[in-house]
This record gives structure tokens, sequence and C-alpha cells, in this order.
């Protein structure tokens, strides 16, 4: 099909609004939250229906044409990067709230809504939206559902992937399944969602989604302490894991963070070598004491200064802070690489002594910020593109970082993905034999490799029978079975 | 297939010649008998197995505790169980990192056990209680508590599988938050090894609760049952079971509460006042254990179904059991997490009569996206029943998951949904 017949297919489809080709146009599409890939896609499709998305993913299928998904475009690894001759769809005009179950605490959602959304449709009822991506205000739960997206918050109510229940798939065939329970528990078959929810886009697009909702808790209480430097703040994460606490959440910022953070919102953080905020939540007698004990084992770790939220405002400025933190290094420096990584929490503070030697060695700024309570690690690596050849040192660096992160047991990503940014560590973490079995699921999901193609595999493998001896089994070769 | 005594010394020489033996009637699954029993002591030496099965055309079923050996549709065809019996070590258990590392023949208990000596447990309670890490994961076993901590999929984070041309790979790690590559420790939950061999997994862990109490609600009908639950489950109390008994005499909603000792009180306090309005009030014991009345206990009954439902539609899984159980002459028992929308059901009665049931209920809940699966059964009410029930539009793809996994259908052939 040549690029005319096409646009005109997808214009039945969509009307001549839902097709975007001018090449000026197409252009605002080229890049997601990761800015170091640009691809300009053949064109760019806006379905406002699951039956258009299924039209759409239909007609790819036939013409053998790639197609990328896209929410809000605020991923941070490239896993939105369009496709060069494919098609992106964007999914910002699917945005209905579809229906809010509250006796069975579900809401179903299309993939456009932002996940904000979501919590201000059952606020009145005193329920929310557990995972909250610092980026909440405008990813889409779509998005959020591709990358299996964190949040601060993660550390006692989960992850994306434990909220989504139930999603409503386009196949990479064009064909429509429903997995996951949704309204019901433990549905019978494999658990095709749990692979589905962080599978970044490649083995199909989600058109509905069932999310539960959590009442809001009793009581909150939130406190920003001090620190000298991060190993004594460290070792306050450390006491408050240790005495059996689960909090909401523990995020940690470092010098360079605080100082970004203060010139760009100015929440008024006090000067620290470290700054821990520690938020607690749930019943108010279980709250109030577990705070107390949160408080001493900050004073213990020598905290230079405990500083409480007294009310909602006041909790909203030191999350404000810590929710700014990416976008304030541009106040400190002209450009900067958002890592992602992950160690094990004991790991914590030998791992960061080797970030601050390696940004000794390369000569660059590294900040720190970080959710303490998981171990998720996210240095911001300062660097001027216009200096030549920084760049480059910046992402090598940023590399060298999520190396040591494996090294001490960790992760290549926590919540940002891998997408097409990291694909090329993925060997570092996995063997050729464990990423061939996962292309297995991929192979079941999008045969034809067309969805999201070149994405998390360095080495995309072809869905043929797999390499091995094959043999039918007696029972089928006998005819007592029936045809597999 | 060369004869059984060449594959049995193909095997020993693998894995050892003790660790090789004919099979007896207690191997036997839903009346099919195998004809090995084969107890590698590696995850290479599962590779070398399986690899020497998909040669031979064998099919295996991987095998724990054995205690969930009756679920599932009875076997196609069954020549080797791979017993996980020596794949006992927990391989890290690192405190301050709240995860453990095991291999999955490790017993349920056991590790509970060593967890507790940290003051750590891996929240999940699955009531079998010889059953093994593989065990739990493969059937995807819960508990009451999984109304707080969620089920295997929350607490998984990594798992080492054999698939069954002997290929070992691995996914996920040892960290709690990770996103890198697919998730199939989530793929191989509930996977009823029909997908591979679940070599070891990892788990996060959670701390164990200082205090612990139990306050419960006789109930008289489904209608007040459901509401004493969902009045918990509505609040701000945090609980972290809500459960359902409905025994012939007793007929309770209890609800497991944990806290720290300055907590409990308050939290005890607020749920009975929530449960006060909706019958007398019941002092259970502290332990969990003590949850299930011994009349709830299904054991004794013929058929035991497993019911998922919306929470809000307590009432009537309730009273379409009951009405149907009433008519048939069953005599009925149910246990459910009443704030999860699971309701086991263990039946009694003639088999004609059972299956009528089974059917009608069936009928009912897959008309409202639920779901009726028979968990524990004579093999003659499964010939007669399909144990799985109905699959929605996914089948397909489940099975394509399937066939690329194991396209020679070697891996406890039959037994799961849709005959794969």
């Amino acid at each position: 099909m040549d690029r005319g017949r096409l646009i005109e297919t997808m214009q039945e489809i969509l009307g001549p609004q839902g097709v975007i080709y001018e090449r000026e146009q197409l252009r605002t599409y080229e890049c997601d939250g990761l800015m170091n890939y640009r691809v300009i896609p053949e064109l760019v499709v806006l379905p406002e229906s699951a039956e258009h998305v299924q039209k759409i993913v239909q007609t790819c299928y036939d013409e053998g044409i790639p197609f990328v998904a896209r929410g809000s475009g605020t991923g941070l690894s490239g896993g939105a990067l369009p496709v060069e001759s494919g098609v992106l769809i964007v999914l910002s005009r699917m945005r209905k709230i579809l229906e809010v179950d509250l006796e069975n605490q579900r809401i179903v959602v299309e993939p456009g809504v932002i996940n904000i959304w979501v919590s201000q449709e059952v606020a009145d009822e005193g329920y929310y939206y557990a995972p909250d991506p610092a980026s909440q205000i405008v990813s889409s739960i779509g998005g959020n559902l591709a990358e299996n997206s964190g949040g601060v918050h993660c550390l006692k109510y989960g992850f994306t992937t434990n909220h989504v229940m139930g999603a409503e798939v386009v196949l990479p065939d064009g064909s429509i399944v429903h997995i996951g329970g949704g309204m019901v528990p433990d549905a019978p078959g494999y658990e095709l969602l749990g692979a589905f929810v962080g599978s970044e886009g490649t083995l199909g697009i989600a058109t509905k989604i069932t999310l539960r909702l959590v009442r809001k808790p009793e009581a909150v209480r939130t406190l920003l302490a001090a620190f000298t430097d991060t190993e004594e703040a460290g070792g306050a994460v450390s006491g408050i894991i240790g005495a059996g606490i689960v909090p909401a959440a523990i995020e940690m910022m470092d010098a360079l963070t605080i100082e970004a953070v203060e010139k760009q919102v100015a929440p008024g953080f006090p000067e620290a070598g470290a700054l821990l905020i520690v938020e607690l939540d749930g019943p108010e007698a279980e709250v109030a004491s577990q705070f107390d004990q949160v408080i001493e084992v900050c004073q213990e770790n020598e905290a230079s200064e405990i500083r409480v939220a007294e009310d909602d405002e006041e909790r909203a400025l030191f999350w404000k802070g810590r929710k700014a933190a990416f976008g304030a290094m541009g106040s400190i420096s002209n450009d900067y690489y958002v890592q992602d990584g992950v160690v094990p929490r004991t790991e914590l503070g030998t791992v960061l002594k080797r970030i601050s030697d390696l940004s000794n060695d390369y000569q660059l700024r590294v900040a720190n910020v970080f959710h303490a309570g998981d171990g998720n690690l996210h240095p911001l690596v300062l660097y001027d593109n216009d200096v030549p050849g920084e760049a480059e040192k910046a992402e090598e660096l940023a590399g060298d970082i999520v190396f040591v992160c494996l090294e001490h047991g960790g992760s290549l990503t926590g919540e940002h993905g891998i997408g097409q940014d990291k694909k090329k560590y993925m060997p570092k973490m996995f063997t050729t034999d464990d990423m061939d079995v996962m292309q297995l699921l991929r192979c079941a999901f999008d045969p034809h490799q067309i969805c999201n193609p070149g994405k998390i595999f360095p080495t995309p493998r072809l869905c043929g029978e797999r390499p091995g001896p094959f043999h039918m089994h007696p029972v089928q070769k006998a005819g007592l079975a029936e045809n597999f | 297939m060369q004869t059984k005594s060449v594959v049995a010394e193909d095997l020993g020489g693998i894995v050892g010649k003790e660790n090789v033996r004919e099979a007896t009637a207690e191997d036997t699954i839903d009346g099919v008998e195998p004809s090995l029993v084969v107890e590698p002591g590696s995850v290479e030496e599962i590779g070398a197995v399986m690899k020497l099965a998909s040669r031979e055309g064998l099919a295996v079923s991987p095998r724990g505790g054995g205690t969930k050996a009756g679920w599932g549709a009875p076997p196609r065809a069954l020549d080797l169980v791979l017993s996980m019996a020596r794949m006992d070590e927990i391989t890290e258990h690192v405190p301050g990192d709240q995860i453990v590392r095991t291999q999955s023949g490790v017993k349920f208990g056991a590790l509970q056990e060593k967890l507790a000596e940290a003051n750590q447990m891996l929240a999940l309670d699955p009531p079998e209680k010889d059953a093994t890490v593989g065990g739990v994961v493969a059937a995807n076993s819960s508990g009451p508590r999984r109304y707080k901590y969620g089920t295997v999929r929350d607490l998984i984070i990594g798992i080492t599988v054999v698939l069954a041309d002997g290929t070992i790979a691995k996914a996920g790690g040892k960290v709690v938050k990770n996103v890198a590559g697919y998730d199939l420790s989530k793929l191989f939950t509930g996977s009823f090894g029909t997908l591979g061999v679940i070599a070891d997994a990892n788990f996060r862990l959670h701390p164990r609760p200082e205090a612990v109490r139990t306050v419960a609600v006789e109930v008289e009908s489904p209608q007040a049952a459901r509401d004493a639950a969902q009045a918990i489950v509505h609040s701000q109390v945090e609980a972290t079971a809500v459960e359902l008994h409905w025994g012939e005499e007793t007929k309770l909603v209890s609800v497991l509460l944990e806290s720290i000792p300055d907590g409990i009180g308050a939290k005890e306090e607020a749920a009975s006042f929530l449960l006060k309005s909706f019958g007398k009030e019941r002092t259970l014991d502290e332990e969990a254990d003590d949850l299930r009345p011994p009349s709830t206990d299904s054991a004794g009954y013929e058929v035991d179904i497993k019911i998922g439902a919306p929470p809000a539609e307590l009432t009537s899984v309730l009273d379409s059991i009951l009405n149907a159980a009433e008519r048939r002459g069953a005599t009925v028992s149910m246990t459910g997490h009443a704030g999860s929308g699971v309701t086991y059901a263990g039946l009694s009665g003639e088999e004609d009569d059972l299956v009528g049931l089974v059917e009608e209920v069936r009928e009912i809940r897959t008309r409202s996206g639920g779901s009726v699966i028979v968990r524990r059964a004579p093999a003659s009410f499964k010939d007669k029943v399909d144990v799985w029930g109905p699959a929605g539009d996914y089948l397909g793809l489940t099975r394509r998951v399937k066939e690329k996994f194991d396209p020679g259908y070697f891996m406890n052939p039959g037994r799961f949904i849709g005959g794969i």
C-alpha cells in the first residue's frame, strides 16, 4: 500500500481530522520524553474509539505496516519513539471515563485518560488511584500501563501492575481480547494481564482499562528530615524499614538536587547534604505511633532538622519540591540526562559512593533523587550540549551508573522502561536464552513483529519455529487427542 | 519412545540412579498413572531431564508437595513426574532488602519459619499446609490475607524456569521495583505447570505484624454477610482479611486486623462498631488460622468449587448456590474471601445433582463476567463437567502462548483451560 492509499484508508476510518500526514505536523511526534532519539513517522492517527484502533491495527496487520502506540508522550526511555515508515497511533482523544463502580472499587477508563483525573473523579467519594508517577498531571493511564509506572507511593501501595485489574486489548492482528478479570478476581487461564502490563507497547494496545480504586486513608503524616549527607539519610531509611514500618513513601534528595529545586520552585527546603521526605498513612492511632518512631529514628541518625507538615498545604509543598526535581535541573545545568536504576536497599550507601567516584572520574556533576524505600535511583547527569563530546560523555557515565546497579544485584530500570534507550544494555542483565524466552511471549502476541518493533530487545528474534527438536506427542500422533 | 528401563537409565545418568524410581499408585493423577518419577537436584539437571523428556516425547508433570495434584482437568497423558523435592534450598534471604530467593521445592511452611526468624513473612497464606513454593506459584494459591497483600502475582519479583526443550531462562530479579524485560514471573503464576518447570522464585517480603486480632459477626442472611463485608471494605480500617464462613451451624463474617500494639485497639473498635449492626458479635482467637471454623472445612465433601465474582455481588453468589443446592437436596458449606470476591463451596450429594448444580451456578456467574472452577472432584465428576469452564475471548491467545513455550504439549497436557 503506498502512502497516498494508506492516508486515504486511515481517513476513511477516522475522518480527515483524525490523520496527520504533513511533515511539519508530524515533527511534533518525533520523540517522547526522551529527546535523544527522534524519528518522524509516516503518519499519525488519532483514534477516538476502540473500534477505530481495531480498524487501524487491522489495516497495519493486513499491509505489514509497523505501528507504535503513544499516550501523552512523557515516557523517558523512548518507548513511544515512532518507527520510520510506520504509523503512530496517538490515543489522546480516547479520554473518557467509562464506568465508576465504587461498590467494587473499580473504574473503567480509556487509555488517554490522564492519571490524576482518575483520583479527581472519585475524590469526593473518599477514593483515589494509588500509582502516582511524578508525571501524573500529564501522563496517560495507557502509557502508565505500558510502562508499569511507579511513583512515590509504590512502596506501600505497589506499582501500576498491582492496580490494573483488566484490559480490553487490540492485539497486533487486529483482534480484540479482554484479559484480567476486571471486576472479578482470578480469571481462569494464564496471567496474561500481568505479562501485558509493563510490556512497553510491544504486545498490543489497551483500549479500555479497569483500575482498582483505593480508599483514602484516615490519617496522613509527612515529614521532611535534613541530614549532613546521603549516608546518614540512608541510615535513617534502613532504621525505618528495619523497625517494621511500611511507609507510604520515603524519598531522598541530595545537596545538588535540593539546590536545583530551591532555584526552580522554592519550597523552602532546609539547606542540607541530604533530605528525606517520609510519609505514613493509614488508621490514625497506628500512624501517630509509627510517626513518632520515624522521628526518633531520624534523630538517632543525626538529623539536623525535622519539619513536620502541619497541613495539606505544607505537605503539598514538600511533594511539589520532590516532584519538580527532574525539571529543576534546568536551573543549574543546560542539559541533563535522567537515569533510572535499582539497587537492593542495603546496597544504597555503597552504590551512592561509587556514583560519586564516577562523577569525579568523568568530571560531570550527578544529582541524586530517588525512591529510597525501594532502592530506585534517579541519578541526573548534568552536562552541556554546547561543549563538544559532553553529551556522549554524559550518556556513557549514565550507562556506567546502571552497570554499577547491576553489579550490586539491581536492575536496569525501576520505572522508566527499557524502550529504545536501554535495549543495548539488556544483555548485561539477561542471557540470550532469557531474552529469547521473553520473546516467545512477543511472538504469541505479535507474530509479525509490527507492534512497536525494535524496542526492549537488542536482537529481535523471528517468530518461526523454535530451534531444536520437535516431536509430536504420541497421543496426538495416534489421533487420540484433538488437534492442538 | 525407548523402553521404560532405557529412559530410566538415561535419567539416572543425569540425576543419579537413586533419584529415579518407578511410579506407584500414589503418583497417580486423576486415575492416570505415570511411568517414572525423577527428582533433579539442580536447575541444570532439570534442563537435562526436560531435554531428554522432549526428545523421547514424554508427557511431564512437575510436582511440589503434591497437595494440589487433584486440581485441574485429568491429564491427557502422563509419563514422567518431575518431583521438586530435592530443590529445597532457600538461596538467599536479605532481611534489610525484604526479599527472599528460594528454590521451588522448598516447603511453604519451612520458608515462613525461616523468614519469621527475621520477623518477616511472605504475605501469602495458602491453605495447603504441605505445599511447596513452586506449587503455590504454579497453582496461584492464595488465602485470606490476599485482601491486603494481593496474590502471588503481586509478591513474586523474579523467576527461573525450564522450558519443555530444556532451555533455562530467568526473568525479573531480586529487587522489588523492576521493569526490565517481560514479567514472566507473572505469566508463570497460575500456569499449572503447562508452560514449563518453575525452578526457583524470588519474592518481596513484609514485616510480620506485631499485633493481630480477629473480630467477627454472626450473620443470618446472605444479604447481611454481603453488607457486613462491604462495610469493612469501604471503611478506613485497613483490614488484612475479610472472610466469610457459611457452614450448617455457623455463619460468620470475620475480619482479620493487623497493626502495632498501639494501633490494634482502635482498629478493633472501629471494625466492631461497623460489624455490630449486621448481627451478633463473636470473639475469635487471635490466630489467623482459626479464621476457618471446623464446620466449614470442605475436605470431607465430594466436590469443591471456587467462584469468582465482583465482591458486591456476594448476596447473589450465596443465594444462587444455596437455592440450587436446596432444589437438588445437596449439602453445601462455604468459605470465602468476601472482600476479594472469592467464594469456595464444598458440595456433597448425588453426583448428577452436583453436576447440575455446578452447571447452573456456572451459567449464572458466567453471565455476569464471573467464573466457577471445579477444584477438587472425583474423576467421574470431571468427566461430566469441564473443570475450568468457558474461557473468555482470550482463549486463542492463551493457546498461542502455550504453543510458543511448549509446542509439543509435553507439559501437563490436558490439565489446563481449553484442553491446554
